[in-house]
């Protein structure tokens, strides 16, 4: 029979690999094991939607009347609570002058206006669910909002080729969380409707990691020394499409801009 | 609304594309006697690979499904309907290389100063022309099998009744460059040949994306950066299931085809590329696409279009892809094509063709500005 | 005033306010510790434990009025915190009798629907007593602190602005805020009285109180777990609410507001904290201190208590049916237009 002093150190063994057990599993993952990809890997695949109203304005911001007046409530801006960590956008001087300018003219110069790729982060909280197609080498990101796409290379980094607007993505994983670093963007694509836009010094880093069976956590760190003093972040959940026939559709909104953006070009009758 | 033509045609090769301001250049593509010969092996190469399809065994994704994975061309120079003067299905090596021959002379022959053509930048210039591009070709004489002549089936009396419709609807819309609407769609970037369905050379840049998930295969087309996510059916799915603590389900929910052939997407829903379903049938990847929207008929097809198409991998750079259209408002009977798809090295890079259209607004300016300078021409000489 | 309505009034008189005044009394909150209850009420009766919701909470939930008579401000000419039961009713009486008055023939007020026969009026409602001769407690004097510099600074900006905005009639932004449909002062916070319709359903779940206000259907969901205000840049016209359990009592606490819709003409940095406690079946104490140093040096607190009264509550479609807002300005509109013709006719 094992002595005092005996059981009392495997008592005490016994707990200090406890604890060492639950610290570890601390700073890896919060408690939710998400099911495994094919390839042991978590498994992101699924249609998922953020529900917020970043795309409006990913600062807290008032609900507001909208810029179309026919459009009435129909087109106002609800608030938000904001989805940037840590109080207002850490713009430059003139940068924030050139943000307030934008927000003026949001009719005439946002690009989602005229059906343009809508660049990154914004693709992910467009009002519009985007599909995560997950292989070993490539994890597709396919984003309803005017069928833009991207892919992101888990294996066979190289660096952006060229400036792109939805940017050049390398993806590894982290745990269950997967990492995307994207550079290369343009400097066409802004962040909301309100106006805050980035260079094409712009670099983003999103991380995925699942929260639950059907939600996913999305933090994004975004850097732009030509626009902003320092990097900063955003976050928000996804959520999963759960209802059965779930698929992403077609916005091809192309022709929805046209008359808009050649109206005036038209022919005129009787010449 | 013009019937969408044919990259193909030579007279459009000039047009057929979104401009962007290139130099103009005479450079020119000489076809070699080298050359030639080298074509010759290349089609026999091709010939010999179907000796080794009968023992090749495709691999498989992680969850089970036959691997179509990577990067794909469908370039070709093979016609869609035999020619005229052909009655043969397979032309000989030799044959297939001449014809190739011309056809890379036609293309290259675009850069001649001084014609309408050479306007456009110059396909050969930066790589773009098919003789430069990995070429997925075969000895077929069309693309069309079935019927045996290779050529469409009879339009029935329906669909010369639309046809004459559509015709008269494209006068109301007035010329081309009368506005945005009356243009070409791939001119207005809103679609091009190449996702389909069915998948067609798109003349340049006929590149594809395979990528696989658990009851999903994924093809990028990359002009115009277009995705079809087709669902797989859950009975032939192959996915390991889920140990019941590890959660939900991997993936997400599919949609259901049901038993009588017909997909289950709502009818009011259309959609350019249509609503498609998948199923794996053995080796080979079967997908049925309904609920087309019409407005991008293929070969004058409408929304009653269905297609039917069947890719296999018989080779490790080799996909088999084969078609068949249904279209009772427009075609007598169903007609059936067969393809390649040939690997090629990626990747595939972003076409943000909206995005850069300078071409659609610049023609509709000059448009406008060739008949303001005929009016101006026209009351001078009336003043007169 | 209707027999039925008297009685019941005098019911009221009977056993509210020593029910009210007893556990006032009873209550050990700052504002009122020091206060003297009248001598002539009876002993203590035993104090009040109000009942609990399913998740341990206690229990406001139910259909509330804060109708009242009583004043924000103690009326000119009088020092006392409280009426005696007599004066109390002969001030009502008095309130009661001008609201009557509105539909004397002929008068301005007459082409206003009559209150009275609509059932709307106070005296026809339940309203909630208390002898108190003005709901301001603090300061101690019942009226509202001085406006500081910086608050007569922000009215005179205001009045200036309303002035450049032209007539009262001149354009839908020019008319009150309630008439617009827009919100009233019902919903607050904090809590005041309405005028008619001056009824709440309080709903409560776990980890929240939910107070509707009649009109203008608005909800306030106020979070109880602690949370911290949100970013300034969110304004709201009902601010945004944050709540707490502190023993028997609900503290809620309201910041960021829009600046539209002032009370007494606070700033958008104005803080309600309001305190609600059930001190019987029928009654809940409600009380609101207001902070703003942008308009008053010091703060200042009212008691308004909440009557229970009976639901339901109907939905108050305001501003689908406001044909008020559209004839008045098309009358404003067709007064210029004969003014204009009459002019022209006469030159």
């Amino acid at each position: 029979m094992p002595n005092r002093s005996f059981i009392r150190l495997t008592l005490a063994a016994c707990a200090a690999a406890l604890v060492a057990g639950m610290t570890l599993a601390q700073a890896q993952a919060p408690g939710y094991r998400a099911p495994r990809a094919p390839d042991g890997k978590a498994n992101l695949n699924g249609i998922w939607q953020a529900m917020n109203t970043a795309h409006w304005d990913i600062e807290a911001h008032s609900a507001a009347p909208g810029p179309v007046l026919e459009l009435g409530a129909a087109g106002a801006i609800p608030a938000g609570l904001g989805v940037v960590e840590g109080g207002p956008l850490p713009y430059r001087p003139e940068a924030l002058a050139r943000r307030n300018e934008n927000r003026a003219n949001r009719l005439k110069l946002d690009p989602e206006v005229k059906c343009y790729l809508p660049g990154v982060p914004r693709a992910t909280y467009m009002p519009f669910p985007f599909q995560i197609i997950q292989s070993q080498k490539h994890v597709m990101l396919v984003y309803e909002y005017a069928g833009a796409v991207r892919t992101v290379y888990m294996t066979d980094h190289v660096e952006a080729p060229a400036d792109s607007w939805m940017g050049w993505s390398n993806g590894r994983w982290e745990g269950d969380t997967l990492v995307v670093d994207t550079r290369g963007f343009n400097d066409l694509s802004w962040f909301d409707r309100a106006g805050n836009f980035h260079s094409d010094a712009l670099h983003v880093v999103e991380r995925f990691t699942p929260r639950s069976a059907d939600t996913l956590n999305y933090e994004v760190t975004v850097e732009d020394p030509k626009v902003f003093t320092r990097p900063w972040k955003m976050s928000m959940p996804l959520y999963r499409r759960v209802e059965p026939n779930a698929q992403i559709l077609e916005f091809r909104c192309v022709e929805f801009v046209e008359e808009l953006l050649y109206g005036h070009l038209k022919k005129q009758s009787g010449k | 609304m013009p019937p969408r033509q044919d990259f193909r045609d030579p007279d459009l090769v000039n047009v057929a594309a979104p401009q962007r301001a290139g130099r103009m250049s005479a450079s020119t593509n000489p076809m070699t006697t080298r050359l030639f010969g080298t074509l010759v092996v290349m089609v026999l190469a091709a010939l010999t690979l179907d000796a080794q399809r009968a023992t090749y065994r495709v691999p498989r994704t992680p969850d089970g499904q036959p691997d179509l994975q990577g990067f794909w061309s469908n370039s070709t120079y093979t016609p869609l309907e035999r020619p005229d003067n052909v009655t043969k299905e397979f032309y000989t090596p030799d044959e297939a290389a001449a014809f190739e021959k011309a056809a890379a002379a036609r293309e290259a022959a675009q850069t001649e100063p001084g014609t309408v053509a050479d306007v456009h930048y110059d396909f050969s210039q930066f790589g773009l022309d098919r003789s430069q591009s990995t070429l997925a070709r075969s000895l077929r004489t069309s693309l069309i099998v079935d019927p045996p002549n290779g050529k469409l089936p009879p339009i029935t009396a329906e669909g010369k009744r639309i046809l004459a419709a559509r015709a008269e609807e494209a006068k109301r819309l007035g010329g081309r460059w009368d506005s945005a609407q009356s243009n070409q769609l791939d001119d207005r970037c809103i679609i091009m040949a190449g996702p389909g369905p069915p998948m067609m050379d798109a003349a340049y840049n006929s590149n594809y994306h395979i990528v696989q998930a658990p009851g999903y295969v994924m093809i990028l087309t990359e002009m115009i950066h277009d995705v079809r996510i087709i669902p797989l059916d859950a009975s032939t799915r192959r996915e390991p299931r889920s140990r019941p603590e590890e959660g939900q389900a991997s993936g997400s929910p599919r949609a259901e085809s049901r038993g009588d052939g017909r997909l289950n997407a709502p009818d009011r829903l259309r959609q350019w590329m249509g609503v498609s379903r998948g199923r794996w049938d053995g080796d080979t990847l079967v997908i049925e696409t309904t609920n087309f929207n019409g407005k991008n008929p293929f070969r004058g097809s409408t929304e009653n279009l269905r297609v039917t198409e069947r890719l296999r991998r018989v080779a490790d750079d080799t996909i088999e892809y084969n078609f068949t259209v249904e279209d009772r408002s427009m075609w007598e009977r169903p007609w059936s094509a067969e393809a390649l798809m040939r690997k090629t090295s990626g990747p595939l890079f972003e076409h943000a063709c909206h995005e850069g259209n300078y071409g659609l607004y610049n023609t509709l300016v000059g448009a406008r500005r060739e008949e303001q300078q005929a009016a101006e021409a026209a009351a001078k000489k009336d003043s007169k | 005033m209707n027999r039925r309505s008297l009685v019941s009034i005098g019911l009221l008189t009977l056993a509210s306010p020593v029910v009210l005044s007893v556990n006032l009394a009873g209550q050990a909150p700052a504002a009122s510790a020091a206060r003297a209850v009248p001598a002539a009420k009876a002993a203590a009766p035993k104090p009040y434990t109000p009942p609990k919701t399913p998740d341990g909470q206690p229990d406001l939930q139910g259909f509330w009025t804060n109708s009242t008579y009583v004043p924000l401000e103690r009326p000119q000419g009088v020092t006392k915190e409280f009426y005696t039961p007599e004066e109390a009713e002969a001030a009502i009486k008095a309130a009661a009798a001008r609201e009557a008055e509105q539909t004397e023939p002929g008068t301005t007020a007459d082409v206003h629907y009559d209150f009275s026969q609509f059932g709307l009026d106070r005296s026809q409602s339940t309203f909630a007593r208390s002898l108190r001769t003005s709901l301001i407690v603090d300061p101690p004097d019942g009226r509202m602190p001085p406006v500081n510099d910086e608050g007569k600074k922000r009215a005179a900006e205001r009045a200036a602005a309303r002035k450049q905005a032209g007539g009262p009639y001149d354009a839908v932004q020019n008319m009150p805020i309630g008439s617009r449909c827009i919100i009233m002062g019902g919903a607050g916070p904090p809590l005041m009285n309405a005028g008619y319709n001056a009824n709440y359903h309080i709903v409560q779940s776990p980890g929240y109180v939910m107070i509707l206000t009649e009109m203008i259907h608005d909800v306030r969901i106020i979070p109880l777990d602690n949370r911290a205000a949100p970013d300034r840049n969110l304004r709201q016209w009902v601010g945004v609410s944050r709540g707490r359990w502190e023993g028997n009592t609900l503290v809620v606490e309201t910041t960021n507001f829009n600046g539209r819709n002032p009370v007494r003409g606070a700033s958008e940095n104005m803080k309600v904290t309001e305190r609600f406690t059930r001190v019987a079946d029928d009654m809940i104490e409600y009380k609101f201190t207001i902070e703003d140093p942008a308009t008053w040096d010091r703060p200042w607190s009212a008691e308004a208590p909440l009557a229970k009264t009976n639901g339901p509550i109907f939905e108050f479609a305001c501003h689908e049916t406001n044909y008020g807002i559209a004839n008045i300005l098309a009358g404003a509109r067709a007064e210029e237009k004969a003014a204009a013709e009459h002019k022209k006719g006469s030159n």
